[in-house]
């Protein structure tokens, strides 16, 4: 188990976001988080990453090559050193950056040099300023969008900027990709070699995927395992077949008078 | 038809402007006669004034929005590709399209070297870069010899703005946070030489650094603070900051001397020789040269390391940059502390030139003309910001015959500066990386994983 998260609540003053949800994840599977609007996925997507402390709960780790680690309440640059990385439900790239630079940034917390090595560029600070370009430029072709490399961020389509997103987030050597809604905003055709993206990175990259989604054909395509959470708790859990005929969900998604 | 509209509504706007401006451009009264003077004559000077003034502003603005939005009618360019491809792309194409120029980053200056035949990747050319660094190496060293000793003064005092806002622009221009309290470190610099020298007789060259490191200090002091403020709250915290160091240095009577300052301060020497007034101008212009010159030698590293791009990132989207593992943290903390070295060596040069300084030297007021040379220069463009550091200086300096209006000419190119060039007189752009060839992509590459 890769990811271990247990009892982790979320409180907004006197409002639960996240109420008591465990979640564990294994390696190298695709497991999906779903649920309706509001329902607290992308808190507790933040729980894990670091962007908030849970109120209560603990996350847990254990790299594919390590041991357990503890890693409730670290600050998030930390926990992504640690190899968990994410996308965000809104675009959130450097707009104003290149799109190598954007990949750059991703790599960032693998890079050693200080304020001296910028300054005396010495051979080490150089060299590994050249690694960087050229590996960010390798991540960049493998997600496919090398083509925009040297333009600004905020100028590329849509579905290039989720791309860009996922190259960044790669670029950080997760063990763990955590994808907030990926396929959001995409047409059909742009879903589907999301798809094909996503089934790519397991199977090249070794990586497990947790993601979480509205786009229930995707979901259902991809998961190996899907979480359900509704106001907070954790509603249902199984494989596809199971939450697509699981009365529980029917009614989160549907309300209350529609029988399934 | 347009000109015609134009020509009306310049005509509406004179009368307005008459109308605004009679009562204290036509109506004086005489208190010693108690008669009312009538100088119609201003009027008239007023109506064709705004009136030309107008039509002028009417045409650039015109101008300006033929030039502005989509503007692929310069066939010459690659055109804007990039916009034009399908939103949509396989995955399995991978490499297939050619790099494209990223157009959208032309400014006016690319703008105006192209119609010469030029670009920017013109001046980087070591055939074209190292005369023209030479010239102006030059230009800067015959200077203090060909001018007049005024001349050279108000340039010791731009160089020592530019170190400033070189240094500003690292906490503004690179990591995005709006500092007002620049002035403060500043201070601290020019206060640390003036009161070792003071007191304990410290000489300039071993004050510069100490100057540096104290300053230094301080940046970490407020940056400790106010690491968790972005925008607004940052810019009133910093502005506070700056004012408690000033009011510190007016009632700590009995270290700073209070408001009435530390007098005769020493000049820099040049290994123990002794210099007339001349003599030691010329020095200071060229120990402000020196370290001018060692400021943008380290910005422009700092700038394209992995430092400047942590800034650059942590100024666009500072969550981002923290998921995706930059240190915020240290990327402040070391923005902060930079900028404020800059401000304590330009704080020293200050303290040795002037050789007399006190408390209202480093009112808020400076911090906001740092401040105005950096936007106006451009935000993180180096050239800009020297450029807007120049022009800030030396602009005041010449409109003196104007006297008077001086300020409010001033003011007026700055509102117009901020209209049509609001990116700042040179405008910032990414750098490019160039790839190694291997790493061009060619058609029906695969990917090299």
């Amino acid at each position: 188990m890769i990811l271990d998260a247990r009892g982790v609540s979320m409180d907004f003053g006197g409002l639960r976001a996240v109420d008591r949800v465990d979640i564990t994840i294994n390696e190298g599977e695709i497991v999906a988080l779903i649920g309706p609007n509001g329902a607290g996925k992308t808190t507790f997507f933040n729980c894990v990453t670091g962007m908030y402390v849970p109120t209560e709960g603990t996350v847990t780790i254990q790299p594919p090559s390590g041991s357990v680690q503890d890693i409730t309440g670290l600050k998030p640059n930390r926990i992504a050193e640690r190899g968990l990385a994410r996308t965000f439900q809104n675009i959130r790239l450097f707009p104003n950056m290149t799109v190598l630079e954007n990949v750059m940034i991703g790599r960032d917390c693998r890079l050693r040099s200080g304020v001296f090595g910028a300054i005396f560029r010495d051979p080490r600070t150089r060299a590994e300023e050249e690694q960087v370009i050229h590996d960010s430029y390798t991540i960049l072709r493998k997600i496919g969008i090398d083509r925009y490399v040297n333009d600004l961020a905020k100028n590329l389509p849509y579905g290039a900027q989720r791309r860009l997103e996922i190259a960044r987030a790669l670029a950080t050597e997760p063990f763990l990709l955590l994808l907030d809604e990926p396929a959001a905003g995409m047409n059909p055709q742009e879903t589907r070699s999301l798809d094909e993206l996503i089934l790519r990175l397991r199977s090249e990259e070794g990586l497990t995927v947790f993601l979480i989604e509205h786009d229930m054909s995707l979901v259902m395509r991809l998961s190996e395992r899907i979480y359900v959470m509704d106001y907070g708790k954790l509603i249902a859990h199984g494989a596809p077949q199971e939450i697509k005929n699981d009365p529980v969900v029917i009614k989160a998604y549907l309300g209350e008078d529609v029988s399934a | 038809m347009d000109t015609l509209r134009e020509i009306r509504r310049s005509a509406l706007l004179a009368a307005w402007f008459m109308v605004l401006t009679f009562p204290i451009m036509v109506i004086r009264v005489n208190t010693i006669t108690n008669t009312i003077e009538w100088r119609w004559e201003r009027l008239i000077l007023i109506s064709v004034g705004s009136f030309v003034g107008s039509l002028v502003w009417n045409y650039f603005q015109r101008r300006k929005r033929a030039q502005g939005g989509p503007r692929p009618q310069t066939a010459d360019l690659p055109a804007d590709l990039p916009a034009d491809l399908p939103a949509e792309l396989p995955a399995t194409d991978i490499g297939s399209a050619p790099l494209t120029p990223p157009v959208e980053q032309r400014t006016w200056v690319d703008r105006g070297l192209a119609r010469v035949g030029m670009s920017r990747a013109t001046f980087r050319k070591p055939a074209v870069a190292v005369p023209l660094i030479v010239a102006a190496l030059g230009v800067a060293i015959a200077y203090p010899l060909v001018t007049s000793l005024y001349q050279t003064n108000i340039m010791v005092s731009a160089l020592i703005y530019v170190m400033l806002a070189l240094g500003l622009n690292i906490v503004i221009g690179l990591g995005g946070m709006l500092h007002l309290g620049y002035a403060a470190f500043y201070a601290v610099g020019a206060y640390t030489y003036a009161l070792l020298n003071h007191y304990f007789d410290v000489g300039f060259w071993v004050a510069l650094p100490i100057g540096a490191a104290v300053s230094m200090l301080f940046g970490i002091l407020l940056a400790i603070p106010v690491l968790r403020l972005r925008g607004d709250y940052l810019a009133i915290v910093t502005l506070g900051f700056a004012e408690i160091v000033r009011i510190v240095l007016t009632n700590w009577s009995s270290l700073t001397l209070g408001p009435s300052g530390i007098r005769s301060i020493n000049r820099p020497t040049f290994f123990g020789l002794s210099l007339s007034l001349s003599q030691s101008i010329n020095l200071t212009y060229f120990i402000a040269l020196g370290l001018v010159i060692i400021t943008i030698f380290v910005v422009y590293r700092l700038e394209n390391s992995r430092i400047g791009r942590q800034l650059v990132a942590m100024g666009e989207d500072d969550i981002a940059a923290r998921a995706m593992g930059v240190d915020t943290v240290r990327a402040k903390l070391t923005a902060f502390a930079l900028g404020a070295v800059w401000a304590g060596l330009a704080g020293v040069l200050f303290a040795s030139r002037t050789t007399f300084i006190n408390p209202e030297s480093f009112r808020v007021w400076e911090s906001v003309l740092i401040l105005s040379m950096v936007v106006l220069g451009g935000m993180g463009s180096i050239p800009g910001v020297i450029l807007g550091a120049l022009l800030l200086i030396l602009l005041p300096e010449y409109l003196r015959p104007l006297s008077q209006y001086r300020l409010l000419v001033f003011g007026a190119l700055l509102v117009i500066m901020m209209v049509f060039k609001p990116a700042g007189l040179i405008p910032k752009r990414r750098r490019l990386y160039r790839l190694q060839p291997e790493e061009i992509p060619v058609p029906d590459a695969g990917g090299d994983s």
